[in-house]
């Protein structure tokens, strides 16, 4: 798949966000607080954070090791409960949830690619990708399940196991994966985490295409610098609260921001 | 390196000790075997030599053959007694009548005691008693006149009965009624193993069990510095050519040996099944160690490339081995001794009150125990330990457990295949070979068996996947998404998955293998027996195998509707330098009953039986070359010679056969054998066959011989197969221990797999995996690997039984698959699985989806 | 002990004029017939002691293979290697691993210690299976370059991932090897730490003398590596002397789009 970072001019972006001057948010998150340990030795990952995440857009989630950015993550994905505060997925409250509602929000609502790829060694690829929604007892729409194929780039490797594909082919059946049951938001913790520069920028591009084509809302935890050229909006996090905020930024910038902050 | 093998079982204490299970298992078993048969020999030998403490001498009949094969006892005349107490060296000397057929009745009419263990009576003198240190009477006193009898303590609480009551015994006639005057001990035991003790004066028990003018020995006591040497050397002049006069030592010794080889019997029963255990534990060691090599792949992998030698890596993983080999057997011995106790108690519990002195511990025990359980840990480690250092130093690089395609699996499929065709050579000559004794028949034939189940065990690792695809296939389709992964999960590697199974293989083969069997020989013995006799109605004594009294027959002669009454006497003779038995009836009689097959000689021949003549079997007059008219010497147990001559020969099944090797006439036998109790069987034709009326005729005729039961045919011949029923029950019991230790197995190989897995798990719950469905899919996977085991454990117990059936050939067994049974089986193993799921599912289930992620 | 003494003794006996690691034409293949794939083919290299060489390259191109080959964990199907003089492509495993025991030290990607063991059992670990005794001076220096002497008495689970890689990087200088091999090791961590096991490397050969061969797609290493060598489909297709990031990655790029 060809790297398209460099030929999809920054202009479209804007002129998308013109028309849609106020996009609903999907996540709701208000005054988190994740309190690690008790009395003397616990430690606050996350201080009173609250954060809207808008539809149809990629938010990417950045900060130095510490920040309490992948422990944010975990809150507004439904993996991990916060000590205080409420999130709210598509309206409903899943920090209130027991395990099997939550469960089943998740099928429906979060998708989820993760650093290590995670898939499963005896499926081939076309059974990863509909997994989640075998799972869920869904059938799978042969159309939409062609396209995803289509756009990951994936058509001849469909019947093809993990130890038998790269690392970045792995990553692409996964992105497959996440998007298959469509869900509201998809969650990406370190994508490009475990893949060489090269096949980590076609990664990224994936995800923005994803958005750009499918209307896929996208958070993404990362210290890929790059990440600031397929994000709408880049939230920073430094010592378990939101410190600063950019949109359409480049990566330079992210390295300079990531930078200051590391210094405080 | 021992640090790290240490350090490593500590960290994994949960899988070491479900590890070691296994192991203590089978060594507690042979160690609450070796200290339960050591305390039990101890106590009945300390007894034993207690009870002739005060006796200096025993003069007693001799037998040529084994105690219980004849009913008749070996006495010596009564007119001994007077002759050796006048002996100078005797002091004094007193006569003992003794039997173990003295079945007690309560007022109900039900016998007292259990039904296994012997009813002893004894006739004594009442002046001897009180010397005799085992017998102790604690209340009343001793029987001194006819109607006088004092029983032991335990079968008068069993019998509701006490001093002053009544209770009838039955001796070689009809029930007697005697007053009880005394309640008495043997040793410290409320009763001796569960006999019972009828204790009566020298003549009321010479007449009750048919011994009139004959002693069962007599106990001389040496005057004071006579030797008991001595004492026998003047004894022996005195002694009738069937008599022997033995020192104490002597007789305390040969008391103590037909004890010790009885149980030796079930020392030896019980370490069998204690080996299976073991060999399952081996199995599942194997199992479990290969798992934990491959799930520390990189570990290994590490410790080669910053040095380590494959010989480091090598006693790493046997240190391991032997570390829980060891701990195992310790601690097996701990639980052995308690189980020892526990089955003491619990015969107690029953009955079977066993004299308990201090319990043995043999160092030989000890011994044993820790040998056999470090010996069978290594031999099971060895093959994860080579693995182990196959893992080459460049696994160190990659991720996750990689189990490296082996490209040499040819060689091992070679060797695989190897190894099965030698069990079945092994097996082949164990079954249908000769030999000299069958201890070494059974030997080989054990060995044969455990050599084919490792072969089997090896190979199924190569069908273990289109196993798993069928097995698994219907929790595919209805399991959902659970069901589907779960089958692909077995299917992943079929190595491991084969090597779980292979110990439940085993002990379904077993257990498979004993039912068909035992359905084979209940099918043929109905079918040998109707071959051999039919008659309306059959009498036999309850047990269904010991003898009665021969006024039995005449009495139900005389009952109305019956039109024949046909006895069959049995006892035992040697010829040929062997025992064997023989059987006497009446030959004006038999034909009515008895269908002959005549190889030699025909229905004509009984009339020329005579007061000589006797009837072999085809096998017999083959095996020693006898026709009609060739002389056949015997003996008998008692040492006396008779002259018989062949007059006929008849086939019969040699699978059960109603008549001994040698057949005379009733006359013939009653004038040899003087126990008046050898009636083995008596056939009924009765006007009208069946009937209602008969049967309660012929039940009240039978009031006064209460230890014996009249059974139409049918009933008769399903006896047969109940006394089988209750063996394979035990089977099952002991069988199914190997069984529980393969479930062990089962949990975890799961539990490793669950760990293994973390990861996976932890993101199929992110994309929506709910608990129960996580769940579901672990017992799916249980099951599927459980049916594995019965789908390859069934057919090879079917395999194995029909091998032996078709071995045993000569018997004409039919060979049956109780399909019932097997489909209980196979929903046991399914039920197993499920069980076995139970931990690992749980534990599946809890998993912290966040923490499983980041897993490492 | 002097900065000089020191150098000396972890580059050790040196044969072929400063070169630690010798390889020439190593090719591999994997499979057969059709699906025969040429991981490498007709590299050769030069690894100079008491230098940082970094391997990089997209995936797919080798550059683990050739790691793998030159620190003796993989046979090349052609080609020669030789580790202070040592050919050790014809070596026995028994003699291999005694080789290792002397010569070759590793870091991998995800750390690779034994759970069980303590940090300082993991540091002594190799001097313990080769049955050398501890110099204690020494062990207190490598532990000191590592930052991890509070640590000592921890488990890997009680340790950060950095703090791991550390424990790791001890371990594999205790020995002083003739030639370190790093794979990927900030691969698992995140960047402030990455960065500082990268200084440590950097230390361990600016003031040790190690020789240092490292796999790694961080493009930061250009701040550390004294050459870094790029593959491509198999081949060595450039070599930067002391670089920067952004040109790294610019090489990469180009190497891709070939």
């Amino acid at each position: 798949m060809q790297t398209q970072i460099e030929s999809e001019p920054r202009v479209s972006y804007s002129s998308r966000r013109d028309s849609e001057l106020v996009p609903r948010s999907v996540v709701q998150a208000r005054n988190l607080t994740r309190r690690f340990g008790r009395g003397e030795t616990s430690v606050d990952a996350l201080r009173d954070v609250s954060l809207d995440v808008p539809a149809g857009r990629l938010t990417a989630i950045m900060g130095p090791s510490g920040s309490g950015k992948s422990t944010l993550m975990h809150i507004l994905a439904g993996l991990d409960r916060p000590t205080s505060g409420t999130v709210e997925i598509d309206g409903t409250e899943i920090t209130t949830l027991d395990d099997t509602p939550l469960t089943k929000l998740r099928r429906e609502h979060v998708g989820f690619i993760f650093q290590f790829f995670n898939l499963l060694p005896m499926l081939t690829a076309r059974e990863n990708i509909v997994l989640p929604l075998e799972i869920a007892g869904e059938k799978v729409e042969a159309a939409w399940l062609e396209q995803l194929v289509g756009s990951v780039g994936l058509a001849e490797r469909l019947s093809h196991r993990p130890a038998e594909m790269s690392g970045g082919q792995q990553q692409r059946v996964a992105i497959a994966r996440s998007l298959i049951t469509r869900p509201t938001v998809l969650f990406a913790d370190e994508p490009t985490g475990n893949l060489d520069s090269m096949t980590g920028g076609d990664i990224l591009a994936l995800l923005r295409h994803s958005v750009d084509a499918f209307d896929q809302t996208i958070v993404m935890v990362t210290h890929d610098a790059r990440a600031a050229t397929v994000a709408d909006r880049v939230l920073f996090l430094a010592d378990g609260q939101i410190v600063k905020q950019l949109t359409d930024t480049t990566p330079e910038e992210v390295h300079l921001a990531i930078s200051e902050l590391g210094k405080e | 390196m021992l640090r790290i093998a240490l350090r490593g079982l500590w960290s994994r204490k949960l899988r070491t000790s479900l590890t070691a299970f296994a192991v203590v298992l089978g060594i507690s078993m042979v160690a609450g075997t070796y200290v339960l048969t050591d305390t039990i020999n101890k106590s009945f030998n300390t007894l034993m030599a207690s009870a002739r403490a005060d006796t200096s001498a025993v003069v007693s009949g001799k037998s040529l053959v084994k105690n219980g094969a004849t009913s008749d006892q070996p006495t010596v005349p009564a007119s001994l007694l007077a002759r050796v107490s006048s002996l100078p060296g005797a002091a004094s000397a007193y006569g003992v009548v003794e039997t173990e057929s003295a079945r007690m009745i309560d007022a109900k009419g039900d016998p007292v005691g259990p039904a296994g263990p012997p009813a002893l009576g004894f006739g004594r003198d009442p002046a001897s008693i009180g010397r005799d240190g085992a017998f102790k009477i604690i209340d009343g006193r001793w029987a001194k006149g006819p109607g006088e009898v004092a029983i032991d303590v335990a079968s008068a609480k069993k019998a509701h009965v006490s001093i002053g009551d009544t209770i009838r015994v039955e001796g070689s006639g009809p029930l007697q009624s005697f007053r009880i005057v005394g309640l008495l001990q043997w040793g410290s035991s409320n009763s001796l193993g569960g006999a019972t003790m009828a204790v009566f004066d020298l003549p009321t028990a010479q007449r009750l069990f048919g011994l009139g003018g004959r002693l069962s020995e007599i106990d001389v006591i040496a005057k004071d510095g006579v030797s008991p040497a001595r004492l026998v050397a003047q004894i022996k002049p005195l002694l009738p050519p069937n008599a022997k006069a033995l020192t104490v030592d002597e007789q305390i010794k040969e008391d103590q040996s037909q004890w010790s080889s009885f149980a030796k019997i079930i020392r030896y029963a019980l370490l069998t099944f204690a080996g299976i255990a073991l060999f399952v534990g081996a199995f599942v060691i194997f199992n479990t160690l290969s798992i934990t090599v491959a799930q520390r792949t990189r570990e290994m992998a590490t410790l080669r490339t910053i040095g380590a030698s494959r010989r480091q890596i090598l006693g790493g993983v046997l240190t391991e081995g032997l570390t829980i080999g060891a701990l195992a057997s310790v601690i097996g011995i701990g639980v052995g001794i308690l189980l020892a106790a526990g089955l003491s108690a619990l015969m107690g519990a029953i009955g079977i009150d066993v004299p308990r002195t201090a319990t043995v511990y043999a160092p030989r025990t000890f011994v044993i125990s820790i040998v056999t359980g470090v010996v069978v840990t290594l031999l099971a480690s060895l093959g994860p330990a080579l693995r182990a250092t196959r893992v080459p130093p460049i696994a160190a690089v990659r991720e996750g457990a990689v189990l490296a395609r082996r490209r040499s699996s040819r060689l091992r499929q070679i060797a695989s295949g190897l190894l099965l065709a030698t069990s079945l050579a092994v097996l082949g000559v164990g079954l249908f070979g000769s030999f000299d004794q069958s201890s070494q028949r059974l030997l080989t034939i054990a060995a044969g068996c455990a050599l084919f189940f490792i072969a089997v065990a090896l190979l199924s690792a190569y069908f273990a996947r289109p196993l798993a695809r069928i097995v698994g296939a219907p929790g595919s389709t209805f399991g959902g998404t659970a069901g589907k992964l779960a089958r692909e999960n077995a299917m992943r590697v079929p190595a491991r998955t084969a090597s779980t199974a292979a110990a439940l293989m085993i002990g379904l083969a077993l257990v498979t293998f004993v039912s068909v069997l035992a359905q084979g020989f209940v099918r043929s013995i109905g079918v040998a027996i109707r071959k051999q006799a039919s008659a309306d109605y059959i009498v036999m004594a309850n047990d269904g195998y010991s003898t009665y009294s021969n006024a039995v027959a005449g009495r139900l002669a005389r009952v109305p509707g019956v039109e024949k009454a046909v006895a069959l006497r049995t006892d035992t003779v040697i010829a040929f330098g062997k025992q064997i038995s023989i059987t006497g009836f009446d030959p004006k009689t038999a034909s009515s009953v008895y269908k002959f097959d005549w190889q030699e000689g025909s229905n004509a021949s009984l009339a020329k039986l005579g007061g000589d003549g006797a009837i072999v079997t085809d096998s017999f007059a083959h095996k020693h070359g006898l026709g009609i008219g060739s002389p056949l010497p015997v003996q008998m147990p008692d040492g006396r010679k008779l002259r018989l001559r062949v007059i006929a020969v008849n086939k019969q099944p040699e699978l059960i056969e109603l008549l001994g090797e040698v057949t005379v006439s009733e006359k013939a036998f009653d004038a040899v054998y003087r126990n008046p109790k050898t009636t083995l069987l008596t056939y009924l034709r009765t006007t009208g066959g069946e009937s209602e009326a008969v049967a309660a005729r012929l039940r009240s005729a039978l009031a006064v011989f209460p230890s014996v039961q009249v059974l139409t045919e049918k009933k008769a011949i399903d006896t047969q197969s109940s006394g089988m029923n209750t063996l394979l029950a035990m089977f099952y019991v002991l069988l199914g221990l190997s069984v529980v230790v393969s479930v062990f197995g089962i949990v975890n190989t799961l539990a490793l797999a669950v760990f293994e897995r973390t990861r996976e798990l932890g993101m199929l719950r992110a994309i929506g995996m709910t608990r129960r469905q996580a769940r579901r899919m672990i017992r799916h996977e249980s099951i599927t690997i459980s049916l594995i085991g019965a789908a390859t454990g069934i057919p090879v117990g079917i395999f194995l039984a029909a091998m032996v059936t078709t071995a045993l050939s000569r018997y004409d067994i039919v060979f049956s698959l109780p399909v019932s049974s097997l489909v209980a089986f196979t929903l046991a193993t399914v039920v197993a699985g499920m069980l076995a799921a139970i931990l690992p599912a749980r534990r599946a289930s809890r998993l912290n989806v966040l923490e499983a992620l980041q897993y490492e | 002990m002097s900065i000089d003494v020191s150098k000396k003794l972890a580059t050790g006996s040196v044969t072929r004029d400063g070169v630690a690691v010798h390889a020439t034409d190593l090719c591999r293949c994997y499979g057969e017939g059709d699906t025969a794939v040429n991981a490498l083919c007709d590299v050769s290299i030069d690894v100079p002691t008491g230098h940082l060489t970094a391997v990089m390259g997209p995936s797919g191109s080798g550059k683990s293979t050739l790691m793998h080959i030159l620190a003796g964990l993989d046979k090349p199907t052609s080609g020669s290697v030789e580790i202070d003089g040592t050919e050790i492509t014809t070596l026995d495993d028994t003699a291999l691993t005694k080789l290792r025991r002397k010569h070759v030290g590793f870091i991998f990607q995800f750390f690779n210690l034994l759970p069980m063991l303590t940090a300082r059992e993991n540091i002594v670990l190799p001097l313990e299976i080769a049955g050398v005794k501890v110099d204690p001076d020494w062990f207190d220096e490598v532990v000191g370059k590592v930052h991890i002497s509070k640590r000592l008495t921890h488990r890997p689970a009680q340790l950060s991932g950095g703090q791991q890689q550390r424990v790791a990087v001890a371990r594999a200088l205790i020995s002083r090897p003739t030639v370190l091999f790093a794979d990927e090791p900030t691969g698992n961590l995140d960047s402030k730490t990455g960065g500082e096991i990268l200084e440590l490397l950097h230390d361990s050969v600016e003031t040790l003398g190690q020789t240092i061969v490292m796999v790694t797609h961080d493009a930061r290493v250009a701040t550390i590596a004294d050459r870094v060598l790029f593959l491509g489909d198999g081949a060595i297709v450039k070599e930067l002397p002391e670089t920067t990031p952004e040109e790294i990655q610019k090489a990469i790029q180009e190497i891709g789009r070939r």
